[in-house]
């Protein structure tokens, strides 16, 4: 019995070994990684690479197998695997990465800057031309270009009409304060809705608390984490949003449970989906990947009818930065080349492909989103009003993360802020727990403003 | 007295060992001085301090220390291990022998395949099958006690992981206890039995005794094995706010999650030594024991 066990295993491990080998001599192997998985996160982006990228690449390159890793976690955990992969000098040769993370993986020459792997093409791409700036600086640290940005997004507050015509609240709903939202909340509440307001709270949801609740309420009460210089410390902001973090989840207007739970933010997609959550504070990737009728993972069959969408107000008009009286936050995906690749010329090549205008409208024909590329968002954005809206109406007044290497810490810093608030401790007791943490991250109170 | 009883020669004696010591010196020795190295510097995974860690002194161990957060996870693990390893695993699967050791056939044979697949199954399969379990919507748990939305792994995220960890492990106690059962003479039962011991006393004066060593090795084993489990990772993530947060996924989360794999180094050796001072008390209680033994053997009076 043993024996037999044994040599399966054996044979189980061999052929493991040769997917990861060049299918005939003298070919070339390339591999993509990207957290997108068929049929599960980000479905449509790995289905492209499968169906498009890979065999309209391997026509054009004789000789090259392109093979695609995908994964499908939390993108911390993502972050983690790569981080992993290249401190051991291996993984893929292209690969996709958060734009926030391209500070740090720089730092720890984990990745190079593109003209130093691909080599002298690099700098003459047609592509660069049609890339905003604002979008080419997701994939820039330190002044250099380390990474192709696939486009970008913004944060819009998401509801539910069913739900608010139930409450009788007007439609459409545009608030003009924190105070509104609170309003409709309390309305939501005494209608019956369970959970009336998601605002992402707490660490389990990891950069999703800080990008789709701290930092657009922080903009929105008037501050940047990081100004000239300086991070915002237990600033007055700091405290206001805090406090309305516990407005909301201290009245019952939030559920501070799925805070908590390890599966939370999937869980309150679902629940929107289902109609229990009336208004959630998400990215435009909500809409084209989350509630898409057909391949989101948690389709919405009428969406285009139930589902609305208003921009983040600041706490009272004129009240956010640059005195908006609305906010946002944009980032985005950007794609880099492995530095230990043994093709790099190639993987450029690869990279290069992955975004031409033909690459990228190819992957809009299976979910409209904002490319990087103006060439194509000018054509295609028309087919998607919602789409339409983030890039006219939410774009001109969004911001950006820093760029730096101790950004992640300083993020997680925010998340427990908001994990002790949800959990019933008081705004100033975690601003000031928040405050000592990130004199500990950048050195001292000298780096901190507020 | 002989020394080379096998009549190697030293020099042969030591081509046998040396495979061996080199196996234990590469993958044992060498991590073991690596992580002390680790511990001293700000080694992280990403970032300045990825490509030019410092050596930071013993920072990292005082930080650590004087962390609320590595305490209150110390304290979760002691908990962890006592109730589930020593109270749970090391209980239930002593009761578990003791009610089987007189019974032969379908019923027995029924609950220990039963015990035992519950410890084959691969932890991940069986993580998740318990989070199905205790899930808040639409767990199997809240659907068969009639609690809708009872957020077991919330509320109650370490008696989750105890009881979770209970049903793991006991299997290995309970074959443990069942082979060291075996070696109790029917007759001292009988005789207890006779001379009117109920079951209490006839446990403790008669079937502890015997089966003492066995004891202390089962708890020494599930004891360490709990202590470094990483498994309730796959049922809490540690959360919710780090109330199911044991050791083994405190280093995980602060090296692997939150970056510093300097003072996950640190922990780590702070968790071997731990481990050590666990191993060193269980074999002293057993050396003990055997040297009791042994001079009751020798110089007790004849029988």
């Amino acid at each position: 019995m043993r024996p037999v066990l044994i040599g399966a295993a054996l044979l189980l491990a061999l052929a493991a070994c040769g997917t990861g080998q060049p299918s005939s001599p003298g070919s070339v192997t390339l591999t993509i990684a990207a957290n997108s998985i068929s049929g599960g996160k980000n479905s449509e982006s790995a289905d492209w690479i499968r169906t498009w990228v890979i065999p309209e690449f391997e026509r054009s390159h004789q000789n090259v197998k392109v093979l695609f890793q995908p994964s499908g976690v939390e993108d911390e955990q993502y972050k983690t695997k790569l981080s992993l992969d290249l401190k051991s000098k291996t993984g893929a040769d292209v690969i996709d990465v958060d734009g926030i993370w391209v500070g740090e993986f720089a730092q720890a020459g984990y990745i190079k800057p593109l003209a130093e792997v691909g080599g002298p093409t690099v700098d003459g791409w047609e592509g660069w031309s049609q890339i905003p700036q604002a979008v080419q600086g997701l994939g820039i640290f330190d002044g250099k270009k380390y990474g192709l940005p696939q486009g970008t997004d913004g944060r819009v507050l998401f509801y539910n009409r069913t739900l608010f015509k139930k409450a009788g609240l007007p439609e459409p709903w545009q608030p003009a304060s924190w105070q509104e939202i609170i309003d409709a909340g309390t309305k939501l509440k005494a209608a019956g809705v369970p959970v009336p307001i998601q605002i992402n709270a707490g660490t389990a949801m990891g950069e999703a608390t800080t990008m789709q609740g701290a930092l657009p309420l922080l903009t929105g009460a008037g501050s940047e984490i990081y100004t000239t210089g300086k991070w915002t410390g237990a600033s007055q902001a700091m405290k206001d949003v805090l406090g309305f973090y516990q407005q909301i989840y201290s009245k019952g207007l939030g559920d501070p449970k799925l805070q908590q739970e390890a599966k939370g933010r999937d869980k309150s997609f679902a629940q929107f989906a289902e109609g229990k959550i009336a208004i959630l504070a998400e990215s435009d990737y909500f809409w084209r990947s989350v509630i898409e009728p057909k391949a989101g993972v948690a389709p919405m069959a009428e969406r285009d009818a139930v589902v609305g969408y208003a921009k983040i107000p600041a706490k009272q008009p004129g009240g956010g930065i640059r005195g908006q009286d609305f906010v946002s936050m944009s980032g985005g995906a950007v794609r880099v080349l492995n530095p230990f690749s043994k093709n790099p010329k190639l993987a450029w090549e690869l990279l290069a492909f992955m975004h031409s205008a033909a690459a990228t409208k190819s992957q809009l024909a299976g979910q409209v989103r904002i490319s990087a590329r103006d060439d194509v968002n000018a054509e295609v954005l028309t087919a998607d009003p919602m789409l339409k809206y983030i890039a006219e109406e939410v774009l001109p007044i969004t911001a950006y993360r820093p760029p730096l290497g101790v950004y992640p810490q300083v993020s997680v810093a925010l998340q427990e802020a908001t994990a002790a608030v949800v959990s019933g401790a008081s705004p100033e007791e975690a601003a000031v727990a928040y405050q000592t943490k990130l004199e500990r991250l950048v050195g001292g109170a000298a780096n901190i403003a507020g | 007295m002989i020394t080379d009883a096998a009549g190697l020669g030293r020099a042969r004696a030591t081509a046998f060992v040396l495979p061996a010591l080199v196996l234990i010196a590469v993958f044992l020795v060498f991590p073991a001085l690596w992580t002390i190295y680790l511990g001293l510097t700000d080694y992280r995974l990403t970032g300045l301090q990825a490509a030019n860690p410092q050596v930071v002194g013993l920072d990292n161990y005082t930080s650590a220390l004087g962390d609320p957060r590595f305490l209150s996870s110390l304290w979760l693990t002691v908990a962890y291990v006592g109730g589930s390893a020593v109270i749970g695993q090391a209980g239930l699967g002593f009761a578990l022998a003791w009610v089987l050791r007189t019974r032969r056939g379908t019923v027995r044979r029924l609950v220990e395949g039963v015990v035992l697949l519950s410890w084959i199954l691969p932890s991940t399969v069986v993580g998740f099958l318990w989070f199905a379990l205790l899930d808040r919507d639409g767990g199997t748990l809240n659907a068969l006690l009639g609690t809708p939305g009872f957020a077991w792994l919330l509320d109650h995220p370490l008696l989750s992981i105890i009881v979770f960890n209970t049903w793991r492990g006991t299997a290995f106690s309970m074959m443990l206890y069942s082979a060291a059962l075996e070696n109790v003479p029917p007759s001292h039962l009988e005789t207890a039995r006779l001379a009117g011991a109920n079951v209490f006393q006839q446990l403790r004066d008669v079937v502890f005794p015997l089966i003492r060593r066995h004891v202390l090795t089962n708890l020494l084993l599930i004891s360490l094995w709990t202590f470094n489990d990483f498994t309730p990772f796959v049922l809490t993530g540690g959360g919710p706010e780090g109330r199911s947060e044991i050791l083994p996924i405190y280093v995980y989360n602060i090296a692997l999650r939150g970056g510093e794999l300097g003072l996950g180094a640190a922990v780590s050796f702070l968790i071997l030594l731990i481990n050590l001072v666990f191993a060193l008390a269980y074999l002293r209680l057993l050396r003990g024991r055997r040297r009791q033994e042994a001079t009751a053997a020798a110089g007790g009076p004849p029988a």
